[in-house]
């Protein structure tokens, strides 16, 4: 009766089991995000279908049937069009982009002097990438060096002066007009935005009253008119012998749309601020001007970072508008290459419209991913 | 004047003047009012400045100003326009076409767009991992195209390599797709066909009552009815059996196959299927992300909630999840709505005649710019301006009723 009942106790722990075979692996992966359900397994089969009457036809036009080489329109017509392609297939033909690359790239600008815009992209590529990395040093001087320094070099560079030759604007096109039109927007519609979304939220009535007229007038408008606007009536507010380059006019158009829009990005940023901040700052015997540019400006922009690029990847597809002005940027010259009768067969068309769309694609989607990047980079945590 | 101006005050009299009073520099109120008065001045400058040019440019070009143009014979033809108008009808009346064109592209852009945003939104939301991922493919892809480009791809690159007329494509229904647009049967009307129109919308306004006296019915006593149902016999089921009662009193033209051309039938032209196709697309890749954000905002709460009082799923949607979603969706979608109405300007690309188009030939035969962009701001910012107070009306209306 005394003895002492020893409860069964562990002293260690059990080793632990493999997983049951269902609950991992590839079979447990299918099972949970492709047949979970009836309507799951249905959707599945139906996506799969889909897929399979789509991207055999896709990799079929981009690569098996499609033409690699050749120098005329014969390698990509079909036998009854007069080439060589057998009838009924349909391929890519990208001997035209192959041929009418480099004027893709930048217009009709004389070959000759092409070493010009080259020298200019790879100073932009070199001064940008450092701006880019969050741990290079010296981004002051990087951002002068990009913002304001490489403008002025590139300028001259490209129309001519020192001894270069001139080199007219009608004869730039290519992504080179649309990065430059794309670049010179972005900086100069930032702190016109900035500048314009201050004026919104100030307390003096009539800076408050004409920064919201811009805004909303511009914000109100489609681009095509804001740009029909900079070539036909800007000449027209000039005095007797003045003359606009007609691609200044259209980067004043384009400036202008998005610094509209970057406004109201930025001052939703603003209004996220917390009263104290602008309240600290007063105590603390700042002005204005060293409260925006030290304390509010800082972290509003850092808030509203995903809609900056937003703005500025908005603004790179708007560049395309300019070619209904009469200017070749990369949409307006392939459309232009188009009509080189040299060319002409029922696939070169969809094979321009891809590369542009492809080069248009690249640029974009590696902003939004950047911008991605820094919101997370930048997100101290601070946020509640 | 609130605190953030006592705060400069206070800040202003760190340097009193040797009488104790603030110095008129460093007063906030004086330095405000002279910096308006500057801006006013500067501004009023510019635009005196402009405004002389502009009169001196005027007539040294011999344009004379006012909309009087607008009386004037228009001369050039536009390929498609909803009401009648020759190239004698005057500048107003093609104005007027082409601001109906824009009108129907932005309708027709809009309804299509949503449609395909509501669904590859809620196909990104998907457990199934596939459909999600091609949701998500569809959204990446058409989000960083140019639309302009989108729409030089429908009409370059597939509209305008379709067969000629005469070896058109044959579809069921006798539709026929060629490179001068999309041919179908044209609905002729015969008589009775307006009393089904008429049914139709009796239609319409029993179901408004019988749902009013249903939500009334379910609050006092709480017996449901079976609205759904009802609204569906109402709307779609009286007009068909009308229809069908008075022996389908509508005949079709088809359009017939000559020897060059298709005769008779309605035609669209590829430039509106191109305009159309482009903005939906491309404007449901945006619709689709806000679908998905508002409805990833409800709080995860809400559904367990309505799991917890015993929802089933479809109700959960239907009543929790979906009326909370659409307060957040709603604003941005609107905005959507507007830039698809503003992105129809892209007319102009494949000739096309909207309103921009038209305006745009306007000016390329009078020179009339000035008026000619006025006009263009006003119907823009008419069209905005409207948009907006909706939007005000909606939101009071939607917005949660706090304490």
């Amino acid at each position: 009766m005394m003895a002492v009942i020893k409860p069964y106790v562990r002293s260690e722990m059990a080793p632990a089991m493999p997983a049951p075979s269902t609950a991992v692996g590839v079979a447990h992966w299918v099972r949970q995000n492709l047949l979970a359900t009836p309507k799951d397994v249905i959707m599945t089969i139906v996506a799969i279908a889909a897929l399979a009457y789509v991207l055999p036809g896709l990799l079929d036009w981009l690569l098996f049937n499609a033409t690699w080489t050749g120098s005329d329109r014969t390698a990509c017509a079909t036998v009854s069009a007069g080439g060589v392609v057998p009838d009924g297939q349909a391929g890519a033909c990208w001997p035209f982009v192959q041929a009418k690359f480099e004027q893709f790239i930048f217009g009709r600008y004389p070959i000759e002097e092409r070493w010009r815009p080259i020298l200019v992209g790879l100073l932009f590529v070199v001064l940008l990438i450092p701006m880019l990395i969050p741990k290079a040093p010296y981004k002051g001087w990087n951002a002068l060096a990009l913002f304001i320094v490489l403008p002025l070099i590139s300028f001259f560079l490209l129309t001519g002066g020192f001894g270069l030759e001139h080199v007219e604007t009608p004869l730039w096109g290519g992504l080179m007009v649309t990065l430059i039109l794309s670049f010179f927007g972005i900086t100069v519609s930032l702190p016109i935005g900035i500048i314009l979304a201050l004026g919104r939220r100030s307390n003096m009535p009539v800076i408050k009253m004409l920064c919201v007229l811009f805004i909303e007038v511009i914000r109100g408008i489609p681009l095509i008119t804001v740009l029909f606007f900079a070539s036909v009536m800007l000449p027209l507010f000039l005095p007797d012998g003045w003359t606009f380059d007609k691609l200044l006019r259209a980067l004043i158009g384009v400036s202008l749309f998005s610094s509209a829009y970057m406004a109201e990005v930025i001052r939703g940023g603003l209004q996220a601020i917390p009263k104290g901040q602008f309240e600290g700052a007063d105590s603390l015997g700042l002005s204005y001007w060293q409260k925006m540019r030290l304390i509010i400006l800082p972290q509003a922009i850092k808030l509203v970072i995903p809609g900056i690029v937003n703005t500025f990847i908005g603004l790179f597809k708007d560049t395309s508008l300019v070619s209904i002005i009469g200017m070749f940027d990369l949409l307006g010259i392939v459309t232009l290459n188009l009509s080189d009768s040299n060319w002409a067969t029922a696939q070169t068309p969809i094979t321009g419209f891809f590369f542009a769309g492809l080069i248009f694609w690249i640029f974009c989607f590696g902003m939004s991913r950047y911008s991605q990047f820094m919101e997370r980079h930048l997100d101290t945590g601070h946020r509640s | 004047m609130g605190k953030k101006s006592m705060a400069d005050h206070a800040l202003g009299s760190v340097k009193p003047s040797s009488s104790g009073k603030v110095s008129l520099i460093y007063d906030p109120r004086a330095r405000g009012i002279f910096y308006q008065v500057l801006t006013v001045f500067l501004v009023a400058l510019f635009v005196f400045m402009v405004t002389q040019n502009t009169i001196h440019n005027l007539q040294k070009a011999n344009i004379a100003s006012g909309f009087g143009f607008l009386e004037g014979r228009a001369g050039f033809d536009i390929g498609q326009s909803l009401i009648e108008y020759s190239s004698d009808s005057t500048y107003a009346d093609a104005l007027l076409v082409g601001l109906l064109n824009t009108v129907q592209v932005a309708i027709a852009g809009v309804i299509t767009a949503s449609i395909i945003g509501f669904i590859i939104g809620l196909g990104r939301l998907s457990q199934n991992w596939l459909i999600a991922k091609i949701c998500q493919v569809y959204v990446e892809i058409f989000r960083n195209i140019p639309p302009l480009l989108v729409i030089f791809f429908w009409y370059k690159g597939v509209l305008s390599i379709l067969p000629n007329a005469k070896d058109s494509l044959e579809l069921p229904f006798g539709m026929y797709l060629n490179n001068r647009g999309f041919a179908f049967p044209k609905i002729i009307p015969e008589s009775g066909f307006g009393i089904a129109v008429a049914a139709f919308i009796i239609g319409i306004v029993a179901s408004v009552i019988v749902s009013r006296w249903a939500r009334q019915r379910q609050m006092q006593t709480g017996q449901q009815f079976p609205i759904g149902w009802t609204r569906l016999g109402l709307i779609l089921g009286l007009p068909i059996l009308v229809f069908v009662v008075l022996g389908a009193p509508v005949s079709f033209e088809y359009p017939e196959l000559g020897r060059f051309n298709l005769r008779g039938g309605s035609n669209i032209g590829p430039e509106f299927i191109s305009l159309y196709l482009a903005l939906s697309f491309y404007t449901a890749s945006f619709i689709a992300e806000i679908v998905r954000g508002g409805i990833k905002a409800v709080p995860k709460g809400q559904t367990e909630a309505a799991n917890a009082l015993g929802f089933r799923a479809g109700l959960t949607n239907r009543l929790v999840i979906i009326p909370q979603a659409l307060r957040i969706i709603i604003p941005p979608l609107t905005s959507q709505y507007l830039n698809l109405t503003k992105n129809s300007s892209l007319a102009v690309a494949v000739g096309f005649s909207d309103v921009v188009a038209v305006g745009g030939t306007m000016l390329n035969q009078t020179g009339q710019a000035v008026e000619i962009v006025a006009i263009w701001l006003v119907i823009y910012l008419s069209i905005s301006v409207s948009t907006a107070l909706f939007m005000n009306w909606f939101n009071a209306k939607m917005a949660l009723v706090e304490r």
